[in-house]
């Protein structure tokens, strides 16, 4: 009896001992993820997530073309940070009409936009990743952190100047929130991960630390058009600069005409020049017109696809009796076009800018949702120079310039202007006669010999028309909501309507202002 | 772990073949007899055991046995599930007649509870059972169709119609939102993984129906708290059919089924499609449609649905050798679908034995089941295309080309084919080979040693396992219009892919059961004391996407990804009963998940309950009326942590595909990116209250219980916002949130009829649940209008669906649509909710949901003589479905489709004239439609031949049809469909069977 209890005693902390043991296969990891600590553990490292800093404004996610998306909540297609921003800056103008009836596509030409839209939401929440993933690198390159995991020399040389490039995309993204939602969480390398609710910045403190943030690392940035194709150097920033200042008295009531010339000028400077043929700006081998471009996302329809970006911008401009290879694609979504307003601009058939499709497409607009009202936009091609198509037909290889020299002639100039500038200054009118000039095929057929502030919003639009700049254009000239101008279907209805003056500014998701106890609605939503 | 459990199964498996040696027995005294019932009908598969040894056998199905008697014995006991056990003395007789008594309830049934049996009579919490009797009869795949409208609160979903696409399965609604809501299965002692395999459609129809003895369903906490962290939505317990001792008993039985569409999609004719084309297509958004009309009249239905024929075999041997029960059994299923090309062959086989040694000290239960399925997919896409398709074209082109199918056609494209237009529907059947072949064994060892020093104390250890391992491959013709020059430069066509998957779960138990009798105090004590671990590993092997000429169109990052987590749990139980009228039950379990972090790794979860005999009260104990009585109490604790990343507790870096690379200069890179984590997650945590009455009036001829249960979870596994900025995930699963679940059950068993002729059974029961979601953020913003989930076509990423506060789980989220003086709903015309001038979603509202709010089932059986018959029914009421078909295809736009072709659609267009322009209409509650309904599942008959010639026992015929009919206001094709959105659902077929079932002696 005595040994079989011994027996048992025994057995029970045999038991034991291995049941005690088995506890620490609680410790999972996965196969192939890895940890900061290991992803950071070498220059490659560091470059590759550096790489997903910019591939944040080009892809939709980590598997292409879909299935593994950054931003939750919408749509993975709708997602990436183009399509987005296309979406909030033209399709509320007279330069853009959609179609389609993906619930929340529709307020936006008809202005009736609620914190829930979802389009919105993806673009905030798309801005904020962005801000987040550059915060977490600044973090993680900071020189000690390099330095302690051993990296030394030109690697860390390289490690730094991604840091510094961080810091301009985390200032571009702060700048879109400012532009679009006014104020906004303000997060950065300081703050920690995790489950705290972030302080909500002005819209003037968020200006105040965009150029902050951009006059400190101009120094650090590499020389205009030195550095690797798609990624940022001082002329972006710069360029950067000059759009927010030209826009200072929008955001902050304070006018900063004179900053916005200097940067803008610095950048006309620094030895770029437009390329001879405007048409041949938005293609597929558009990575050639470096000249012009200062900054670029770059598409590639075979290493990198997604449905946003320029993919969705070729797709989405073919329809109606439009043959898929008008734009390059394999067949077209049918879905934008845009009001009689931007073609109206064009009165001079000789303005080669004019990149139209009319077939079958009538000019005025009975319903925004039929593809054949309106007449239909072909700036973007996936095509290349000698005709032929990208890559591949279903994604798209066009760049995207961010920014490019054609906009800096035109914010000097509206900076000028608007500095009580004269309108017939030599270096002013010759700025916009290069672009006439471009526009014209070399003619000077098209040159004027002085400039007014119309005809610098009207040129804006021939010039940068779909290039996700419009809505800050007519806020900046008051026409936005106004009655001041009024186009098709403004407001929802067939003539068009003045709105509320709060649209001047989008909502901040209702999502956010539900998850972040600290923010404040914007007026009016 | 792992490696210590593996070696110990393959022993098993050759213990297995030993038994199967020899069946022979040595000559001895032979006594022969019959066993029948009071009234006289021969009782089956009785028990009769000669008593002090180990010698037994089983009646035949006309209650006849043989046995022999070892010398120096002389008693027989008997004993039959549903009868007092008999001693018979044999005083040297050649035969016998043994007479037993109804103990006329199933209240002697013995109940599988979690780590042991109970008798139901002395059950605390709220545990039902369904036996082989009770089943769901006809043509069944997969096991959990067997209970469907069998128990109350306990709701069972057919996911469609296709072969082995098993059910949704859903105890008192469940308990969880982002987490999971299905109950924890458990197979003779293996919790199985709630996870799928590649190449099922569900895992549990790779297990055969027909090897099933029970399902005991756990409800309540109380009860189903030992099983702790994965016990929130309850838990299933299956046991399979044991050998019995006895002489051995082959059962053959076949059965053959044909089903039928029932009904189809209630689409425009070609003669309607054509006058709708030409009244209102000629000059539509400035495109003449009628010009695309063909000439042909296609019903694109009829094209794609088959009579589905099958057949199920199965073939067991059941008996004991000396004192060895075992179970031997093999099945062949073979089921077409009725899409056309969906196939499913299932082999299956089944052992279980359970030797005893040492004087029946140790107990050994074996159990081993095995399948191999092969299935054809299927692809289910045809269905909506076949509503879609222009019923004006033809099937078929004339020409080679698209495999010789009809297709849209483009001059201006590079492939020829217009370009998001839909396919032709029987091309995308018959062009697409998706074949799988999936192996899944489920075995254990459950070793019972009662200790030889201490009697009342046993020793358990159970070892199990269950592996699968899906793989398959997808080909498509490079001529398929679905593949055709599908690479980015249009040179390579066609799909040549495969896939492979391996699951694994190891399971390690050991747990220590006392029981006593302490007859000085009446009372009685059974405790119980554990410890378990169990591992759940897949390897997902990554193969090349590949054109049929092997052009690689994407290569995976990593060969294979092997997620993986482990439980580890220590439970405690303890029954005390005092006086065979009070009974007490505490457990107690404590969990480790691999899935938290360490600090918030171990979760605690306690239960109590209470039960009141009150029959066995003097007052009531000598009642005739009453029969039985009796009052249950519980109260637990249960958590959950299923459904939830394996590793998202910190952050990991990912790379991204080699289609999602990124240039930078002259080089594209593969980029890092930081996945989305919440440190702080824990377990969900479900409270369960449940007051319980079991009674029994009239020798137990109307017996029944009624429940109130009330369930709250709170921690709740909730995908929630992140505040921006502080998260690499704008959602990401947190424990936030609470809910609450209360309801009713009644089930109620009546007899309405029990004579020497004639039994006729009656089996009702109702759940009402109710679900409301309290609190869903941390911050209690009233402007926040919740969670949108629940995907709808018709719209790039637009939800109909969303789990908001102060309303149940899933309601439907949209406008509420403005009808004209005719009742017409007025298109684009929307109550502004929010009064504030304009319509957007500010205006959406909560509306309904797709549970229901009451469900009942209704069943009866009577048996007369050698017939037999019996019914199913069940009604759901108060669940709501949005109607996709009419809101995606029943509306012009679809039909003339803005990239200029032609679309059929849902004739309920010709009803609203719903153009489908602008965002809104597709959210519009018109389409959230009453989805209510009665279905009678099956009607069977059949009869039994008893004796029919030598060697063969019985014979018994049956004749069934499944999905008779349904009783519905539901406007769509079927008002049944899982999730509340019904689009391009799979019919469910109407299946008539007949089947026979012989037993051999």
């Amino acid at each position: 009896m005595k040994q079989n209890i011994f027996i048992l005693i025994i057995s029970t902390m045999l038991l034991g001992g291995i049941m005690t043991s088995c506890n620490k296969d609680l410790n999972r990891l996965p196969t192939n993820d890895i940890t900061a600590d290991s992803v950071y553990a070498t220059a490659a490292g560091y470059k590759q997530v550096f790489v997903k800093l910019y591939a944040a404004f080009g892809l939709t996610g980590n598997q292409g073309p879909a299935g593994d998306g950054d931003i939750q909540g919408i749509d993975e297609g709708f997602s990436d940070f183009l399509r987005l921003w296309f979406q909030a800056e033209e399709l509320p103008t007279d330069e853009a009409v959609i179609a389609w009836g993906d619930v929340g596509i529709q307020d936006f030409h008809n202005m009736n936009w609620s914190s829930s839209n979802p389009f919105l939401q993806g673009l905030y929440y798309r801005c904020y990743y962005q801000i987040t993933l550059c915060n977490d690198f600044i973090r993680q390159s900071s020189d000690a952190a390099v330095a302690g995991r051993g990296i030394t020399g030109s690697d860390a040389d390289a490690i730094k100047q991604y840091r510094t490039e961080a810091r301009f995309l985390r200032a571009f993204q702060y700048s879109v929130v400012m532009d679009l939602f006014g104020s906004g969480p303000f997060v950065t390398e300081n703050d920690v991960l995790g489950s705290f609710l972030p302080k909500q910045a002005s819209r003037s403190d968020l200006f105040n630390y965009v150029t902050s943030e951009l006059l400190a690392i101009d120094p650090d940035l590499a020389v205009p058009r030195t550095n690797e194709y798609g990624r940022a150097d001082r002329a972006a920033d710069w360029a950067l600069l000059a759009r927010v200042y030209l826009n200072s008295e929008v955001y902050t009531g304070v006018k900063k005409y004179d900053s916005a010339m200097v940067y803008a000028q610095k950048v006309i400077n620094a030895g770029y020049s437009l390329i001879p043929d405007y048409r041949q700006l938005m293609l597929a081998d558009n990575n050639l017109n470096t000249n012009e471009f200062i900054l670029t996302i770059n598409y590639d329809g075979t290493h990198g696809q997604s449905y946003g970006g320029t993919t969705y911008l070729t797709h989405a401009e073919n329809g109606g009796s439009m043959a898929g290879l008008v734009t390059g694609v394999g067949g077209g979504w049918a879905g934008l076009r845009t009001t009689k307003m931007l073609p109206n601009l064009f009165t001079d058939p000789n303005d080669q800018r004019a990149e139209f499709y009319t077939s079958g497409q009538s000019i005025d607009i009975a319903d925004q949702t039929q593809f054949p009202d309106g007449y239909a936009v072909i700036k973007y091609r996936n095509l290349k120079r000698d005709g032929t198509p990208g890559g591949s037909l279903d994604f798209s290889d066009v760049d995207f310039p961010l920014f490019r020299l054609a906009e800096m002639y035109l914010i000097y100039d509206e900076a000028f202007l608007r500095n009580g500038g004269a309108q017939d200054d030599a270096t002013a009118v010759g700025y916009f006669n290069l672009l006439r000039e471009r526009a014209y095929g070399g003619s000077t057929a098209g040159d004027v010999s002085s400039i007014d502030l119309d005809l610098i919003l009207d040129e804006r639009s021939r010039e940068l028309y779909w290039e996700g700049l419009r809505r800050t254009d007519l806020i900046r000239y008051g026409k936005f909501t106004t009655a001041a101008y009024l186009w098709p279907w403004k407001g929802g209805v067939a003539g068009g309507r003045s709105v509320e003056d709060f649209r001047n500014l989008y909502p901040i998701p209702a999502s956010d202002v539900s998850a972040n106890t600290n923010l404040i609605q914007n007026p009016g939503y | 772990m792992r490696n210590r459990v593996i070696p110990v199964v393959r022993h098993l498996c050759a213990l297995f073949l030993l038994t199967t040696i020899t069946l022979a027995s040595k000559a001895q005294n032979t006594v022969n007899g019959t066993v029948t019932a009071k009234d006289g009908t021969p009782v089956a598969g009785a028990t009769v055991l000669v008593k002090g040894t180990r010698a037994g056998t089983q009646t035949a199905a006309d209650g006849t046995f043989s046995i022999k008697i070892p010398a120096n014995h002389d008693v027989l006991v008997v004993s039959a599930i549903g009868y007092s056990p008999q001693e018979v003395t044999v005083n040297g007789q050649p035969s016998v007649a043994v007479t037993l008594q109804t103990v006329a309830s199933t209240l002697t049934d013995v109940v599988v509870i979690g780590y042991g049996t109970a008798k139901k009579k002395d059950l605390t919490g709220s545990i039902a059972q369904v036996t082989t009797k009770d089943f769901q009869k006809g043509n069944i795949v997969s096991p959990d169709q067997l209970i469907a409208g069998k128990l109350p609160g306990v709701e069972v979903t057919s996911n469609s119609g296709a072969p082995g696409s098993g059910s949704t399965i859903r105890i008192r609604g469940g308990a969880s939102l982002n987490a999971s809501n299905d109950p924890l299965i458990v197979i003779d002692g293996v919790p199985l993984d709630n996870s799928g395999i590649s190449g099922a459609a569900n895992p549990l129809s790779l297990i055969n129906p027909n090897d099933i003895e029970s399902f005991s369903v756990l409800k309540d906490a109380s009860a189903a708290a030992i099983y702790g962290s994965r016990a929130s939505n309850g838990v299933i317990i299956i046991t399979t059919k044991k050998g019995r001792v006895g002489k051995p008993v082959v059962t053959f039985n076949t059965a053959f089924s044909v089903g039928k569409i029932e009904k189809k999609v209630d689409v425009l004719s070609p003669s309607q499609f054509r006058s709708f084309v030409l009244t209102h297509g000629q000059s539509y958004g400035g495109f003449d449609y009628s010009k695309l009309l063909g000439t042909a009249n296609t019903d694109w239905q009829d094209q794609i649905y088959q009579k589905a024929l099958s057949t199920d075999n199965n073939l067991s041997v059941s008996g004991g050798y000396k004192n060895m029960p075992y179970r031997y059994t093999v099945g062949y299923l073979n089921e077409q679908g009725i899409l056309r090309t969906d196939k499913l062959s299932r082999y299956s086989l089944g052992a279980n034995v359970s030797p005893r040694f040492f004087d029946d000290h140790l107990k050994i239960d074996l159990n081993l089941k095995a399948s191999v399925s092969e299935t054809r997919f299927a692809n289910q896409g045809a269905i909506g295309a076949a509503v879609t398709f222009d019923p004006t074209k033809p099937v078929y082109s004339g020409s080679d080309r698209f495999g010789g199918f009809y297709e849209y056609l483009d001059s201006t494209s590079v492939t020829g084919l217009k370009s998001l237009a839909p396919l032709n529907p029987l091309g995308l059947l018959l062009e697409r080979h998706d074949l799988s072949e999936v192996r899944r064994s489920i075995g254990n060892a459950l070793f019972d040693y009662k200790v030889h020093f201490l009697p009342d104390l046993h020793v358990n250890m159970n070892l199990g396992y269950d592996v699968s391992t899906g793989l398959g491959t997808i080909y498509v013709s490079d001529s398929a219009a679905a593949a055709y020059e599908r690479s980015n430069d249009k040179k390579h066509g066609g799909i040549n892919n495969k896939y492979l998957q391996k699951n694994s779960n190891t399971l390690f138990e050991f747990y220590l059961n006392y029981t006593k009798n302490i007859s000085s105090i009446k009372s009685h004590i059974d405790a119980v004391a554990g410890y378990a671990y169990q591992d759940f590993l897949t390897t997902n092997f990554s193969y090349p996407d590949l054109t049929v000429d092997n052009y690689v169109i994407s290569a995976p990052n990593y060969p294979f990804d092997k997620p993986e987590n482990t439980l580890i749990s220590y439970y405690g139980r303890l029954n005390y009963t005092l006086a065979d009228k009070y009974y007490l039950t505490g457990t107690i379990r404590t969990d480790g998940s691999s899935r938290f972090n360490p600090h918030n790794r171990w979760g605690v979860f306690p239960s109590g309950a209470f039960a009141w005999k009150i029959k066995n009260e003097n007052f009531l104990k000598n009642s005739n009326i009453v029969s039985d009585l009796k009052l249950r109490l519980g109260y637990g604790l249960t958590g959950q942590q299923d459904g939830i990343g394996d590793y998202d507790y910190q952050t990991f870096y990912k790379l991204s595909n080699q289609l999602a690379e990124y240039q930078l200069g002259n080089n594209f890179y593969q980029s890092y990116r930081p996945a989305g984590y919440y440190y702080n997650r824990k377990w969900e945590q479900t409270a369960t209250y449940n007051a319980g009455i079991d009674f029994g009036f009239l020798d137990n001829r109307i017996s029944g219980s009624v429940d109130y249960y009330y369930k709250l979870t709170t921690n709740l596994l909730n995908s929630i916002t992140q505040p921006a900025g502080t998260n690499f995930s704008n959602t990401i699963v947190a424990n936030v949130g609470s809910m609450k679940n209360s309801g009713v059950e009644v089930s109620l068993n009546l007899i309405p009829v029990r004579n020497h002729d004639v039994t006729w059974y009656v089996n009702l029961n109702g759940t009402y649940n109710t679900n409301k979601i309290t609190k869903l953020t941390i911050s209690n913003d009233p402007n926040y209008p919740g969670a949108p989930y629940g995907g709808i076509s018709g719209g790039v990423g637009t939800t109909i669906l969303i789990n908001a506060v102060g309303q149940p789980r899933g309601a439907f989220y949209v406008y509420k649509q403005v009808y004209d003086q005719n009742g017409n709903p007025i298109e684009n015309v929307y109550a502004d909710l929010n009064r504030d001038g304009i319509i957007n979603q500010k205006d959406l509202y909560t509306y309904k949901s797709a549970d229901p709010l009451y469900f009942f089932g209704a069943s009866s059986s009577v048996n007369y003589r050698n017939w037999s018959a019996g019914f199913v029914m069940r009604a759901d009421v108060g669940n709501y479905l949005y109607n996709n078909t009419f809101s995606s295809t029943g509306i012009t736009r679809n039909i003339f489709n803005p990239l200029q072709y032609l679309s059929n659609g849902s004739a309920n267009v010709l009803t609203t004239n719903f153009t489908g322009n602008g965002d809104k209409n597709i959210l519009s509650d018109y389409f959230v439609q009453n989805a209510s309904f009665l279905r009678m599942d099956n009607i069977n008959v059949g009869y039994t031949f008893n004796n029919v010639m030598n060697h063969v026992g019985s014979v018994t015929l049956t004749g069934n049809m499944q999905n008779v009919f349904v009783i519905t206001q539901y406007k769509g094709l079927d008002p049944e469909v899982q999730g509340g959105i019904d689009n391009n659902f799979y019919p469910r077929p109407r299946t008539y069977s007949i089947g026979l079932n012989v037993t051999f002696k």
